[in-house]
């Protein structure tokens, strides 16, 4: 697998550090279920999906990646300061 | 049919023509007591406790593929009861102590073989963590020994003792572990239920699950629906897809574990043995081949197939431990899909949804665990109870906070 960093380029895949599925943050005070929600629940979809990583080796950016679960395949990438994914 | 040694004597005199189909293959009627989904390890020994503990005749197992297709058959056979925290450490005790009364138990010959795990140590602080790990497993009466290195040595001559990097100082030895042979065991299982009246529902993939005023009615599969009043998931690998037909969200994220074997060879790899640095663990099959495995690709997957990336560094350990190894070749590689939990430990637990009952969350370590899984799983389900070995692994703690974070890893699904 290679991800295309929209700011390095196209780099191989132990150049980044996979962190999860990309969701939302809830407000710190949300209630307790949100939070379980965002810490721990998952779709876990056998499918299209979108997750974060971390240019661990590279710039150091994070990452939103839209891939395929079941083929690998990549869709996009885009800079999580960016990401509409991880907005509330 | 009871298999014995006089048996398999006769059949072989007489050209092998007396065997008869270890099992039945019933179609599916309209409505069960219980039905299980999932024919894999898990689900075979649950519906073989069901009927055998707790005297249930009326239960169907559905399984969308074979028997046994799913990661019973993709491990890397590893059986040990060598884990230190509460939660765990009763419940891995408690497998292995069925583990070793369960040939005689099936009346099956599922290979178990006590060769011994050994978990090598590179550093004083990593022996201090195995004198804590060794105490936790010998207060348990699972056994364990502390080797140094000379006490290693002699038991395997064969490592890097001296390698630069990662010198071996000594071992933890936990005699009682060893490997099983893993189809065995769902065969074993499978013929155990069977002959107890339980149908096995091959090809039958449960596409829906009916639930009505909260409670759980029976399942649509692809060849009918089917009518129960409880019903059973224990689908490790697929946990997410199938518990999102009761509308639930479950605490597991899916990673890709990949597994290893060699060409056959001569008797070399004795125990089963794990590199401290650097995940890494190998044994030797009976057919020869050596079997081994490392760390997860660390990124959700489904793909059962695995990266190159992580197969290097599978590699670079087998090297670094035993550099004996670069002689052999390598057979084939393979992956098998994992239920990831944020803390690394498995659920067994009833749902919101009454009558549904979830058995997930295996993580990597799914295999030892299958007899003490299935006898956990089928006493809450004939009893509403929790087994006492299984009753922490509940579905709320990661919310309460009651985690069983065997690496103290943290509660995040991809660092276990």
């Amino acid at each position: 697998m290679r991800i295309k960093c929209p700011l390095c380029g196209e780099r191989d895949l132990r150049e980044f550090t996979y962190r999860g599925a990309a969701l939302p943050r809830p407000a710190p005070d949300a209630p307790d279920e949100a939070w379980d929600a965002y810490l721990h629940l998952r779709d876990n979809p056998a499918g299209p999906t979108r997750d974060l990583w971390h240019h661990r080796a590279g710039c150091s950016a994070w990452l939103v990646v839209r891939r395929d679960t079941a083929t690998h395949e990549i869709f996009g990438v885009e800079l999580a300061t960016r990401s509409r994914a991880v907005r509330a | 049919m009871r298999y014995s040694g006089f048996k398999v004597l006769v059949q072989g005199l007489t050209g092998n023509r007396g065997w008869a189909p270890v099992w039945r293959t019933p179609d599916p009627r309209p409505a069960y007591d219980i039905v299980i989904i999932g024919g894999g390890g898990h689900g075979l020994s649950t519906a073989f406790y069901l009927a055998k503990t707790h005297g249930l005749r009326n239960i169907a197992v559905l399984e969308k593929g074979y028997l046994g297709g799913g990661n019973i058959g993709r491990n890397t056979t590893i059986v040990r009861a060598d884990y230190s925290l509460p939660g765990n450490s009763e419940f891995y005790s408690h497998s292995l102590k069925l583990w070793e009364g369960l040939e005689r138990e099936l009346n099956f010959n599922v290979m178990h073989s006590q060769r011994g795990v050994i978990r090598l140590f590179h550093s004083d602080g990593q022996r201090d963590h195995y004198v804590f790990a060794g105490n936790a497993i010998a207060n348990r009466g699972d056994g364990a020994e502390l080797l140094d290195q000379d006490g290693l040595r002699r038991l395997v001559p064969y490592l890097d003792y001296d390698n630069a990097r990662f010198p071996i100082l000594g071992g933890l030895l936990h005699r009682r572990g060893g490997t099983a042979r893993h189809d065995a065991v769902a065969w074993g299982y499978a013929r155990g239920a069977d002959g107890l009246g339980v149908d096995l529902v091959q090809n039958c993939e449960v596409t829906g699950i009916d639930i009505r005023n909260g409670a759980v009615t029976g399942v649509q599969t692809g060849r009918g629906p089917i009518r129960a009043r409880k019903v059973a998931i224990v689908v490790a690998g697929r946990s997410s897809q199938v518990a999102a037909m009761a509308g639930l969200r479950l605490p597991i994220e899916s990673h890709v574990l990949q597994a290893f074997v060699t060409e056959g060879l001569k008797p070399v790899v004795n125990h089963v043995i794990s590199f401290g640095m650097g995940h890494f663990y190998i044994s030797q099959s009976d057919k020869g081949g050596l079997v081994f495995g490392g760390d997860l690709d660390f990124y959700a997957s489904y793909a059962q197939r695995g990266n190159l990336a992580r197969q290097e560094q599978v590699m670079e350990a087998a090297m670094t431990l035993m550099p004996m190894i670069g002689k052999a070749r390598v057979l084939r590689s393979w992956g098998g899909i994992m239920d990831m939990t944020p803390d690394g430990s498995p659920i067994i637990d009833k749902t919101p949804v009454d009558g549904l009952f979830l058995n997930a969350g295996w993580c990597y370590g799914g295999f030892k665990a299958v007899p003490a899984s299935g006898e956990a799983f089928a006493h809450l389900i004939a009893t509403g109870r929790p087994h006492p070995v299984a009753r922490r692994f509940r579905l709320d703690r990661f919310r309460s906070g009651h985690l069983i974070d065997e690496e103290g890893a943290g509660s995040q699904h991809n660092l276990h």
